[in-house]
């Protein structure tokens, strides 16, 4: 670690939380000892193989399961035609018409993507089930196929879903401040036509997985499963197979990261269940990359149209309209909450305050989008920032300066922002600065003049971005009013077991963000014992009967909503811990401190009970109880962030409790000649609040550089014109590796959140930040030559090179208009 | 024309112990030793041999188990994360300063990260960053960026006391 920067706002230290100690997790992952979920095995279980679609847009004629049927060792099979018959469709979340769609969990009639699953096949083996799918028989009748998000909303364009009368999902008019105003005061106005944001997926290293029981006794299905929100597959599964959702029971354990891919996988467990349930056995099934890339969970596509913003000579900015075009692929399934999830962050971090954006999403011919870190917010906020570096550009300003000159300052937080949204604290120049001097800016900016006609060129450039943490799903309501969602939160349990062992349960589904860790160092600071002695329970365990409808590990929470419920959990129970030690030993509860392991009276360290007495009191030995008490030792504590229900009409209020600040800097490299670009050196400045753990913070810190550089440069999700996809592996997908990211620098500050419980904030997904910042440094690239406009989010180098070439005359796609000429 | 052989029996030593089994000719020893030997800390991640989360050490040489048939694995020496450690049970230098780096996250890719460390150091003990980037270049992580990666592996290139 590069070093982290306390703020004068400095919190008080405890004797754990805010350490770096060794991570409970790793001793079992090291040794190859965690258990993830294709590691799952029960008895007599058989195995599942989806056969999926070829074709991005076809009607299905006919399928022919008999082949298959009689093949080796296979049991059953499952097509759409009986799925239907099976399943209702999937509850959508948008209002009709575009909840008029119906997914169900094999395609029923037509198929809508390249990879979408057709015909499952159930066998005593993995290979017999593939085996299997050779001899399916299915007749397709190819559709045209619809795969850009604006040719998707033309007259022509084929209809995914002849129930909704056209390929919109969504659509909404956001409207804050006034933009009219805001440019009939600018000095200028900049018009850019067209900005891009590509389509990409985190795909982490572990594919989907699940084993499936079903227990006819009692009608429940387990899913031991890495689902990261199981709460919200129960909500679409419940319904869809016609069963209260207390009958699903999902256990995760070790998850070899999500980054909220493995968030929408109801529709694989559905197809799962239906054969468990059928077929009696336990059900197997672990995807390969080829699958989970195909028909897993890709980041959101978004182009933005017609923006202008209005400005001040100074480079002030007043404000910012544009049209918004999400592709959300074939179904929505966790769409359209993208849709208003965006709005967390309307300004970026910076103080305009008139913002128009017409927000449509689409349906395409492409495999359907969830949540992918930065979700939502990282294509507005890269917007933001192409936005800033391409003012400076055509106004010949400092990005540097502008920026400076944008932000919102420190001594406005916490600041509303046009939306309602309270961004809780925050120092942005101050970080932006620490970046800058990280990466040596001055040395970088003196070099760029002297490599001028080497045949290289050097680019600096700067991403500054938010990572807006803890949900009101009360924004849901913002999509669809008639969504009974508000608020959010996290529930924990922490007890003393039967031999003084003190335990922790949370609902999340941690995917290697250390929660048993900080879990333990939080309990370790109220109970007074050290966190080798703190056991939390790993993963999601509805069984254990400790979770909220919102539990799960997503959407950069967890510091505040699980460590939360887990402060209020171990207070409670420390307060039973004192009020039944000072009734065994005749003392106030007050008088009465926990020091390790034991229950003591102040002052009086020979007058103690360790916890083991005081659990078996309660658990083995109750008649000896103090009279009048009425403690279990085993407490549980919903937290429970402090939000209204935003208003619906305004689009309006606080939709998130934290913000996390990043400040990426970094120094490209372009090579004239090939149009490669190398990262010489890059820097993150984050503001996560207080630290509970600085390592697993720079670690986070490191892994969203790792996975924004790797999209800024490498990794693209691409289809041709008829849906085929062509990167659907890693021989195409070109997910980034060490030679391509380097040494991140890093150094954080602490501007504690006032409104957490702890002072932390929430942080993980890192807003995109790369992309922002690798951006803004081809542009300052351009800026030196061809003056083209940097329009795409994805530059690989043959992008590059076009945009180095692009001619004077060409039709650079941005125009300045004078105002007062 | 014969009938090719379905099925082969096949002696391996996994971490120095032996184990006789008869195995389907098709079986990729990825397959083999997870759910015939149940030694499951060894992962699969792709099936094109991209993400090395299935890397082992056969007979010395660094292997995607992935894309070696558990057949042609007859009659050889294979090493697993589960052969890391030291017989006391113990973490080896390699398990203690990915540990100590904060190298891993959620774990998954981590034990082929560590076996391609491991074969890098046996063959150069003292590399260079970029050295070590092409050594671990086989092995995708998708959650820590691959900073704390190189620099648990530095911790070792640079420590003569080191015995992996």
């Amino acid at each position: 670690m590069s070093g982290t920067t306390v703020t004068t706002q400095q919190t008080a230290r405890t004797q754990w939380s805010g350490q770096s100690i060794p991570r409970k997790e790793d001793e079992r992952l090291v040794k190859g000892q965690g258990r993830f979920a294709d590691d799952i095995r029960r008895h007599n279980e058989a195995y599942v193989y989806l056969l999926r679609s070829p074709y991005g847009h076809a009607r299905i004629r006919r399928v022919d399961v008999r082949a298959a049927q009689e093949a080796p060792g296979v049991i059953m099979t499952l097509t759409g035609d009986e799925v239907r018959e099976i399943q209702k469709p999937f509850m959508e979340i948008a209002p009709p018409p575009g909840g008029y769609i119906e997914d169900y969990c094999l395609a029923v009639d037509k198929v809508r993507f390249m990879g979408e699953p057709v015909v499952a096949i159930l066998a005593e083996t993995a290979e017999q089930a593939r085996d299997a799918a050779d001899l399916v028989d299915i007749e397709y009748e190819p559709l045209d196929a619809v795969v850009t998000g604006e040719d998707a909303l033309k007259d022509t364009a084929p209809l995914l879903h002849g129930k909704v009368g056209s390929n919109v999902v969504w659509h909404g008019l956001y409207d804050w401040g006034s933009v009219e105003e805001a440019k009939r005061q600018a000095d200028k106005i900049v018009k850019i036509d067209r900005l891009h944001f590509h389509r990409f997926t985190s795909t982490p290293i572990e594919c989907n997985a699940a084993v499936v029981e079903y227990y006819p006794g009692s009608g429940e299905y387990t899913f031991w499963c890495n689902n990261t929100m199981p709460q919200f597959a129960a909500m679409f599964m419940g319904p869809a197979l016609g069963i209260p959702t207390d009958r699903l029971h999902f256990v995760t354990q070790d998850i070899g990261g999500s980054f909220g891919n493995k968030i929408t996988t109801y529709v694989y467990l559905t197809i799962c269940a239906i054969l468990a349930k059928k077929s009696g056995r336990p059900v197997h099934w672990t995807e390969y990359r080829t699958d989970h890339i195909l028909g897993g969970s890709h980041g959101n596509e978004r182009t933005f149209l017609d923006i202008e913003v209005p400005v001040l000579n100074d480079g002030t900015i007043l404000g910012l309209s544009a049209r918004a075009i999400d592709d959300c692929g074939a179904y929505p399934r966790y769409e359209p909450l993208g849709s208003v999830i965006w709005s967390q962050v309307v300004p970026g971090v910076y103080r305009f305050r008139n913002v128009r954006i017409d927000y449509t999403q689409v349906v395409t011919n492409k495999c359907p989008v969830g949540p992918n870190r930065g979700y939502s917010r990282l294509q507005h906020m890269w917007m933001l920032e192409r936005v800033i570096d391409i003012v400076a550009h055509e106004l010949n300003l400092d990005p540097v300066e502008i920026r400076k000159k944008n932000y919102i300052k420190p001594d406005e937080m916490p600041y509303e922002t046009p939306n309602g949204c309270v961004y809780d604290s925050g120092d942005y120049p101050r970080c932006l600065d620490m970046a800058l001097k990280l990466i040596n800016y001055d040395y970088w900016r003196q070099r760029q003049a002297e490599v001028r006609g080497t045949g290289k060129l050097i680019g600096i450039g700067i991403g500054s971005t938010l990572d807006s943490g803890t949900n009101n799903f009360g924004q849901a309501r913002i999509i669809n009013p008639e969504l009974p969602f508000s608020g959010n939160g996290e529930v924990a349990n922490v007890k003393l077991d039967l031999y003084g062992e003190v335990v922790v349960t949370i609902g999340t589904t941690p995917q290697g963000q250390g929660h048993e860790t900080t879990a333990a160092q939080v309990v370790s600071d109220i109970l007074g014992v050290s966190p080798d002695r703190v056991r939390v329970l790993i993963g999601h365990d509805n069984a254990r009967n400790v979770y909220t409808g919102f539990s799960g590990t997503y959407a950069s929470q967890f510091a505040v909503t699980g460590l939360g419920a887990v402060q209020g959990a171990a207070q409670k129970l420390k307060r039973e811990i004192q009020q039944l030690a000072a009734g065994m030993m005749g003392s106030d509860p007050e008088e009465i401190e926990l020091v390790d392991g034991t229950a003591r009276v102040v002052g009086r360290p020979d007058t103690a009970i360790p916890f083991i007495g005081l659990a078996n009191v309660v658990f083995a030995n109750n008649a000896t109880m103090p009279e009048g008490l009425d403690v279990s030792l085993n407490c549980t504590y919903t937290y429970r962030p402090p939000f209204k229900v935003p208003d619906v009409e305004r689009k309006f209020g606080n939709l998130t409790l934290t913000y996390a600040t990043q400040i990426h800097a970094c120094v490209v490299e372009v090579d004239e000649a090939t149009g490669e670009t190398k990262i010489l050196d890059y820097a993150a400045v984050d503001d996560s609040g207080r630290l509970i753990h600085p390592q697993i913070v720079e670690g986070q810190v490191h892994g969203a550089a790792g996975l924004g550089i790797g999209a800024a440069l490498y990794e693209t999700l691409e289809y041709d014109a008829e849906g085929q996809m062509l990167t659907p592996n890693f021989y195409a997908y070109k997910a980034v590796t060490a030679l391509d990211v380097p040494m991140i620098k890093t150094a954080a500050i602490e501007s504690p959140s006032p409104f957490s419980p702890n002072g932390a904030k929430g942080m993980g997904e890192g807003g995109g930040a790369p992309l922002h910042a690798i951006c803004s440094a081809l542009q300052d690239v351009m800026r030196q030559t061809s003056r083209a406009i940097v329009h795409d989010s994805f530059n690989p180098s043959e992008r590059v090179y076009r945009l180095l070439r692009q001619q004077p005359s060409a039709r650079r796609g941005v125009e300045v208009i004078s105002n007062r000429s | 024309m014969s009938e090719p052989v379905k099925s082969q029996t096949i002696r391996v030593v996994v971490n120095g112990r032996e184990y006789t089994r008869t195995v389907e000719a098709r079986t990729l020893l990825v397959r083999f030793i997870r759910e015939e030997l149940n030694l499951t800390g060894t992962h699969f991640g792709c099936d094109t041999g991209h993400c090395g989360s299935c890397t082992v050490i056969v007979n010395g040489r660094l292997i995607k188990s992935c894309m070696m048939l558990a057949i042609q694995a007859d009659g050889m020496s294979i090493e697993t994360v589960e052969g890391l450690a030291n017989p006391d049970g113990s973490l080896s230098p390699i398990q203690d300063a990915f540990s100590a780096h904060h190298a891993l996250q959620c774990g998954f890719c981590t034990p082929g990260m560590m076996l391609a460390t491991k074969y890098l150091l046996e063959h150069n003990p003292h590399p260079t960053e970029e050295e070590i980037r092409r050594g671990i270049k086989g092995n995708l992580c998708r959650c820590t960026g691959y900073v704390n990666i190189v620099k648990a592996i530095q911790s070792l290139a640079n420590n003569e006391e080191v015995t992996l």
